[in-house]
C-alpha cells in the first residue's frame, strides 16, 4: 500500500546507476529540521551517505517558495518549499517525512500530514525519501527508518545501529542546549521567553532578527523549545485541557514552567498558522500574571515595525522589574 | 443548575431541524431552539471576538452562540473532529465566559464523541428516558439526516431546470417541516413518501446532456449556504446541474479514508487531514464521469484542503477539467464570488461548445473517460 514508506517516490532514472557511489541525501533546513536535525544527520552519515543541508533561508529562497505554493499557505510552508526547490538536482534523495502523531492525544498540525503530497504534486520529479510517523500500530519512527534503510540498500543491522546512534546524538544535543538554557535562566538580566515554533524562531531569515533585537535591547532570549519536552507537555495541561497538538503543547507548556524565572513572554506566530491561531488566543486569555505579547510574522514585514514593538515590550519589562524591586 | 434547560446550538445548513428534533425527544421538558438565523450581524459579532486568522466556521459558530445566549440559552452544544475543529470548543467556551455569559457548555469533541461519553453527558443533563428510547430517538435523527441528504442531492441536480421556479424548494420546505414534527420512523416514512410523490410531480425541462458541475471541499463551507453565498443556487440559475456528495450523512457514515486514498489515484499518497482525501478522490470521480467543471470551496486557510490543492491542480491539468478554487472568509464579498461564478459558468459553457464542434468535425471524442452516467454517490 501507498501508506508505507518503502514504496513511495520510487527512485528516478540515474539514481540506480550510482549504486556503487556514495548516495547524497538532501535535508531542507525548514520545519521539523530544527527538531530532528541531529537524528537525521547522524543516521544518514552512519549509513555512509553524504548529507546536504539547504542553505539558511534567504530573501531569494523565500521568494521562490512563495511563487511555488498556494497563496494561502502559512509562511513556514512557503519557506519549506523554497528550501526543497534549492535542493533539487543537488542530491539523490530529499528527505521529506510525514508526521502524523506520537500516540494517543498527540498530533502534529495537519500541515505536516500533507508535506510529502504537497511536494510531490508541486515537483512531480522530485526524488522523495519519506517516513511516516504514526502510532506504534501503524508505523513508529523505528519502522520508518528501517524502511528508509532498506530502500537505500543497507542491511537491517546497519540501519538499526545508525538509527540508535541518531537517537542518542539527538538526545545528547537536546540535553546540551537545555543545560545552556538552564544557565541563562539562572542569570540576571531581562529574560524573554520566546514561545514559538522552533522552525520559526530559529530560522535565519524570519526569526533571527527578533532575537537580535531583544539582545540589542539588553534582553536575554530563552526558548520554549529548549525546555524539557515531556515536562512541558505535562504542564501544558494546566493551561489547556483539550490541546492535542504536540508541538503547541511543548511551546505553551514552557510558559507556566518558566514563569518564575522569566520577565516576559513573546508569542511568535506566522500568518496564517492554523494551530497557533487558536492556541495563542487561549494563552493570551488565560495567562494573566506575566507580560505577554503576540507577534505575527508574515512575508511582507518591514523590520522597523517589529523594532518598535520590541522596544516597547522591553521598556515595559524593565519598568515592571524596577517597580517590583 | 438553572430551573429550565434552554438548549441551543450553532447552525450548519438546515440540519438544525434534526438536532432540534433529537433534543426535543431526549429532553421533553427543555426549551430547545437553534441559534437565531444567520445574518450579517451574526458574522460581525463572531468575527469581533474571534482570533484574526482562525478559519471562518469558528467565527460563524461564535456569532451563533452569542445570539443564542442573548435569547436566553443556558446549554450550548459543540462537537469537534478533524483538524482545527477539534479544538474549537475550549476556546469558544473561554471567549464566551470572558464576555460574561453564564451557561453550560457541552463539547462533544474527539474522545468525548464516543457512545459511552455521549450517554453520560445526556444523563448528566437530566435525560430520564430509558436507553431504548434514547436509541430510537437517535435512529430517527440519523434516518432524518439521510432523508434530507437524499432529497437535497436530487434537488441540486434538478433545481436548475424546474419549469416553475421555486417548486423544488417548496417540496423541500414541506419535507423539512414534516421531519421537524416527526416522532417515529413511521412519521418519517410518511414524510418521505409524500416528498417522493411531490418530487415526481415537479415538471422539469432538463436537456439530455446538461452542464454538470461537482462541488467538493471543506464541509462546513459546503453545507452552510450563507457562508458560501448560496453558490449552489447561483449555479442552478445558470442552468447547471450540481452534484455534491459531501453532507452530514457522508460525514457520519460515508467516510472511508482507505478507500478514498485508493480512489485518489496517483495524486495523493497519504491522508492529508479532515476531508482533503475525499476532495481529491471525488474530484477524480467527477473528472472520470466527464463532468464539465469542479468547484473546490473552503474557508480561508483551511489546512487539509490546502494540502489537497496542489493535487487538485495537477488533476485539473491531467484530466483537462476546470477547477474553480473559492476561499471564503468573513470578509469575502458576495459580488466577487458572483462574478467568478458567472465567469466560470461561461467558461465551461464555451468549453463544451468548442468540444462539441471539435467532436462533430473530427468525429471522435478526444477526451478520455467520457461516459455520461448519472453522477456521484
Amino acid at each position: 500500500m501507498l501508506e508505507n514508506g518503502n514504496t513511495i517516490g520510487e527512485p528516478k532514472d540515474g539514481i540506480l546507476k550510482k549504486q556503487g557511489e556514495k548516495m547524497t541525501i538532501g535535508i531542507p533546513r525548514a520545519l521539523l529540521y530544527y527538531r530532528y536535525q541531529y537524528l537525521w544527520k547522524t543516521f544518514f552519515t552512519r549509513l555512509g551517505c553524504n548529507v546536504v543541508i539547504s542553505a539558511p533561508t534567504s530573501q531569494n529562497m523565500l521568494a521562490r517558495g512563495i511563487a511555488l505554493s498556494v497563496g494561502e499557505c502559512c509562511l513556514p510552508v512557503k519557506i519549506f518549499m523554497g528550501h526543497v526547490a534549492s535542493l533539487l538536482g543537488r542530491c539523490d534523495y530529499i528527505l521529506i517525512p510525514r508526521f502524523e502523531t506520537l500516540g494517543k492525544g498527540e498530533e502534529f498540525c495537519v500541515r505536516f500530514w500533507g508535506l510529502p503530497d504537497i511536494v510531490h504534486n508541486t515537483f512531480p520529479d522530485a526524488p522523495i525519501l519519506s517516513y511516516n510517523l504514526q502510532d506504534h500500530k501503524r508505523g513508529s519512527e523505528m519502522q520508518g527508518f528501517w524502511q528508509i534503510g532498506l530502500r537505500l540498500g543497507k542491511s537491517p543491522a546497519q540501519t538499526v545501529a545508525a538509527y540508535r546512534r541518531g537517537v542518542q546524538e539527538q538526545l545528547r544535543q537536546d540535553c546540551l542546549v537545555r543545560e545552556k538554557q538552564e544557565l541563562l535562566l539562572a542569570a540576571s538580566g531581562l529574560k524573554v521567553l520566546f514561545a514559538a515554533q522552533s522552525y520559526l524562531i530559529h530560522d535565519g531569515y524570519v526569526g533571527a532578527p527578533l532575537i537580535r533585537m531583544i539582545e540589542e535591547q539588553g534582553g536575554v532570549p530563552v526558548f520554549a523549545d529548549r525546555c524539557d519536552p515531556m515536562t512541558c507537555r505535562a504542564s501544558a495541561k494546566t493551561l489547556s485541557q483539550d490541546l492535542y497538538w504536540t508541538v503547541n503543547k511543548e511551546i505553551i507548556g514552557a510558559i507556566p514552567l518558566t514563569k518564575k524565572e522569566v520577565d516576559g513572554v513573546l508569542l511568535i506566530t506566522a500568518f496564517p498558522c492554523g494551530t497557533d491561531s487558536l492556541v495563542n488566543e487561549l494563552v493570551l486569555r488565560r495567562v494573566r500574571d506575566i507580560p505577554i505579547a503576540q507577534i505575527v510574522l508574515d512575508e511582507q514585514q518591514g523590520e522597523s515595525g517589529l523594532q518598535t514593538r520590541m522596544e516597547c515590550f522591553m521598556d515595559i519589562l524593565s519598568e515592571r522589574r524596577r517597580s517590583h524591586a | 443548575m438553572p430551573d429550565q434547560l434552554a438548549i441551543s446550538f450553532p447552525h450548519m445548513g438546515e440540519y438544525s431541524i434534526v438536532f432540534t428534533q433529537l433534543m426535543g425527544h431526549l429532553f421533553p421538558t427543555a426549551r430547545v431552539f437553534p441559534a437565531p438565523p444567520m445574518t450579517q450581524k451574526t458574522v460581525e459579532l463572531g468575527s469581533r471576538y474571534s482570533p484574526d486568522f482562525v478559519c471562518s466556521p469558528f467565527k460563524y459558530n461564535l456569532g451563533n452562540y452569542i445570539e443564542a445566549l442573548e435569547q436566553g440559552a443556558n446549554v450550548l452544544f459543540q462537537t469537534g473532529m478533524g483538524c482545527r475543529y477539534g479544538y474549537y470548543g475550549e476556546l469558544q467556551e473561554q471567549i464566551l465566559r470572558d464576555l460574561g455569559y453564564q451557561f453550560q457548555f457541552l463539547c462533544l469533541s474527539r474522545e468525548r464523541a464516543q457512545a459511552l461519553a455521549l450517554y453520560r453527558s445526556a444523563r448528566e443533563l437530566g435525560c430520564t428516558l430509558p436507553l431504548t428510547q434514547m436509541l430510537s430517538a437517535l435512529l430517527l435523527a440519523c434516518e432524518s439526516i439521510r432523508a434530507m441528504d437524499r432529497y437535497e442531492y436530487w434537488m441540486r441536480e434538478e433545481m436548475g431546470f424546474q419549469s416553475t421556479p421555486g417548486s423544488c424548494e417548496a417540496v423541500r420546505k414541506q419535507l423539512f417541516e414534516e421531519i421537524a414534527q416527526a416522532h417515529s420512523l413511521q412519521d418519517l416514512q410518511r414524510a418521505k413518501n409524500r416528498c417522493r410523490q411531490a418530487a415526481a410531480a415537479i415538471r422539469t425541462d432538463k436537456p439530455p446532456n446538461p452542464l454538470r458541475v461537482g462541488i467538493v471541499g471543506e464541509l462546513y463551507t459546503l453545507m452552510e449556504p450563507s457562508s458560501n453565498f448560496f453558490v449552489e443556487q447561483q449555479l442552478a440559475k445558470e442552468g447547471i446541474s450540481v452534484s455534491r456528495v459531501m453532507g452530514v450523512w457522508f460525514l457520519l457514515f460515508g467516510k472511508n479514508h482507505r478507500q478514498a486514498l485508493k480512489n485518489s489515484g496517483p495524486y495523493l499518497w497519504h491522508t492529508v487531514g479532515a476531508n482533503g482525501v475525499d476532495s481529491v478522490s471525488q474530484s477524480l470521480a467527477y473528472a472520470k464521469k466527464g463532468y464539465d467543471g469542479i468547484i473546490h470551496m473552503k474557508s480561508f486557510g483551511c489546512i487539509p484542503e490546502l494540502n489537497a490543492t496542489p493535487a487538485l491542480m495537477n488533476l485539473s491539468r491531467d484530466w483537462n477539467i476546470p477547477i474553480l478554487h473559492l476561499s471564503f472568509d468573513s470578509h469575502t464579498s458576495e459580488t466577487g464570488v458572483q462574478t467568478r461564478l458567472e465567469a466560470f459558468a461561461d467558461m465551461i459553457r464555451m468549453k463544451r461548445e468548442e468540444g462539441d464542434v471539435a467532436n462533430s468535425q473530427f468525429g471522435r471524442g478526444y477526451r478520455l473517460g467520457i461516459h455520461q452516467g448519472r453522477g456521484g454517490g
